[in-house]
């Protein structure tokens, strides 16, 4: 069986891209100010950067209910990193929203959610992988990409290894906890253009995966672009 | 100066010579304090119930705000124990072998479907396996959700989080003991916590459940040779304003991994899989 993706036809059953005739809607910062960085990021693909302190970095889920897996990371110390239990604790309350602070395992504020689109953003669920998938959907998922690869592939280029990965942030990824403890990824509230803005309060290293996921609704089963967006509010040199 | 000659005896205590220092240091090696380890651990004097002495390869008490550390074989059983109702403890688990494969608190809630902590229920690792099973617990009260606590929490709330201080943090407790097989903070993941419950309502806020009692117990069953972290230290969102923390009894003896024959092992078929995964793993390793 053969697929032919942009002009290369080939044998590798590689994720699909979105569907033709998919609503794309890319958008543009959420935060006025100076654009430092404008990326866009396919379908499955990883990204990083680093975001100075103060700059404030624009998410656009392009396509609507596209999970993007992301880790934070001391642009500085990578050893000081983003901690989920820090950041729940801190706040006590299990969902990202408008005003969270996003810390790291020290405590200390790596980023603050200074806008955001959509209800609440997820920090529960995790990261898919290969080896995750085969206890959920069954072995016959194994050869598939997943976000931990993506975090591997985008940390190697920074140094960093599975030591440094920790359990991460999903923007635009819906994960309730029911009274009965009852938890899982369910279908999106997220829409094309939808957009979350985090400003750094301090030098950060943001590593995010295009969450390749075909198995559950956390892409609508419908793997779409991202649009990364750094805008500076200090004014141009 | 010359230093003045000391006392040749204080509270009766001579150890103005070496051999003098000698006699006192080894009159003190039968002495007994509330925390301690047992040695060997078949001279526990708090052995389970049901558990052949003979069997145990590590018994201790772990004193509040203390920590303690272990590498244990494939199939061993470890008890803990919330002696007053108020130990909380802090848990971190690798795999011996490999060690950056590790707890994953995300999938260990995520894989199961299941947010809080119960009998049967898989610790796993980011690589698709089963580091530890939780094979009993009358408990009921566990986190993980909120990890243990950082330096900069502590300071806040109690101004100090040094470990030799009054209130030591999770982390830096952790730490200590990750330090001692040669890890860093680099591979200090998200703990997971027992004896001190919070549970999430509608509006995604953490409430504080806390204790069940004293006495309660969980076991965890090894299901591949593991470095057990513990900290025993209050939980994040404990509300007292004190720092209270229990002691924590821990019990470790030779048992057998989970398999086919066990409830758990066929409770869901992704915790089936993280078992088939793990068994593959170590037979394929020879173990």
């Amino acid at each position: 069986m053969t697929t032919t993706i942009d002009g290369t036809t080939t044998t590798v059953p590689v994720g699909p891209g979105h569907a033709p005739g998919s609503v794309l809607d890319w958008g543009g910062p959420l935060v006025a100010g100076r654009i430092v960085l404008d990326d866009r990021v396919p379908s499955n693909a990883p990204w990083s950067a680093v975001v100075r302190a103060g700059h404030v970095l624009t998410i656009v889920d392009v396509g609507g209910n596209q999970s993007a897996d992301c880790l934070m990371f001391n642009a500085h110390d990578t050893d000081e990193r983003y901690s989920v239990p820090d950041t729940l604790a801190w706040q006590g309350n299990a969902y990202v929203r408008e005003g969270t602070v996003l810390r790291s395992g020290e405590g200390n504020p790596l980023m603050t959610v200074v806008g955001n689109e959509i209800d609440r953003q997820d920090t529960i669920g995790g990261a898919c992988s290969k080896e995750s998938n085969t206890l959920r959907y069954g072995h016959h998922t194994a050869y598939q990409h997943g976000c931990r690869e993506n975090f591997l592939a985008e940390a190697a280029r920074h140094g960093l290894g599975a030591r440094d990965l920790v359990s991460n942030l999903n923007w635009f990824m819906n994960v309730p906890v029911e009274p009965d403890g009852s938890l899982g990824i369910v279908d999106g509230m997220s829409a094309p253009g939808r957009r979350v803005a985090i400003r750094a309060d301090m030098d950060v290293l943001v590593i995010v995966s295009n969450c390749p996921q075909m198995n559950n609704p956390c892409n609508d089963f419908n793997p779409t672009p991202l649009r990364m967006i750094v805008t500076s509010q200090e004014a141009a040199a | 100066m010359t230093a003045s000659p000391r006392a040749a005896s204080v509270d009766g205590r001579d150890t103005a010579s070496v051999l003098a220092a000698r006699e006192d240091a080894r009159a003190q090696g039968d002495r007994v304090s509330d925390w301690m380890p047992y040695l060997p651990a078949s001279s526990s004097p708090h052995v389970p119930d049901g558990v052949d002495p003979a069997t145990l390869t590590w018994a201790e008490t772990v004193a509040p705000g203390g920590y303690t550390h272990k590498v244990v074989a494939r199939g061993t059983r470890i008890r803990l124990d919330d002696v007053t109702g108020d130990a909380c403890a802090h848990v971190v688990l690798f795999n011996a072998l490999e060690p950056w494969e590790r707890l994953n608190v995300a999938d260990t809630q995520k894989i199961p479907w299941q947010a809080y902590l119960g009998p049967g229920h898989p610790l796993l690792s980011g690589d698709g396996r089963v580091l530890a099973t939780v094979v009993t617990d009358t408990s009921g009260h566990h986190d993980a959700f909120c990890g243990t606590t950082s330096d900069a929490w502590n300071v806040r709330k109690h101004g100090d989080a040094a470990p030799q201080g009054p209130s030591p943090s999770g982390r830096a407790l952790l730490t200590l003991a990750a330090a001692k097989h040669g890890l860093g903070p680099r591979d200090l993941p998200p703990s997971v916590s027992f004896f001190q419950g919070v549970r999430v309502e509608d509006d995604g806020s953490l409430r504080w459940l806390g204790s069940a009692g004293a006495g309660t117990s969980v076991e965890l069953v090894a299901e591949m040779p593991l470095v057990v972290l513990v900290a025993d230290v209050p939980h994040p969102l404990d509300p007292r304003t004190d720092y209270v923390v229990g002691p924590l009894r821990v019990h470790a003896w030779r048992s057998r991994p989970s398999g086919p024959d066990d409830d758990h092992f066929e409770t869901s078929p992704e915790r089936t899989r993280a078992y088939l995964n793990t068994i593959d793993y170590l037979e394929a390793r020879g173990l």
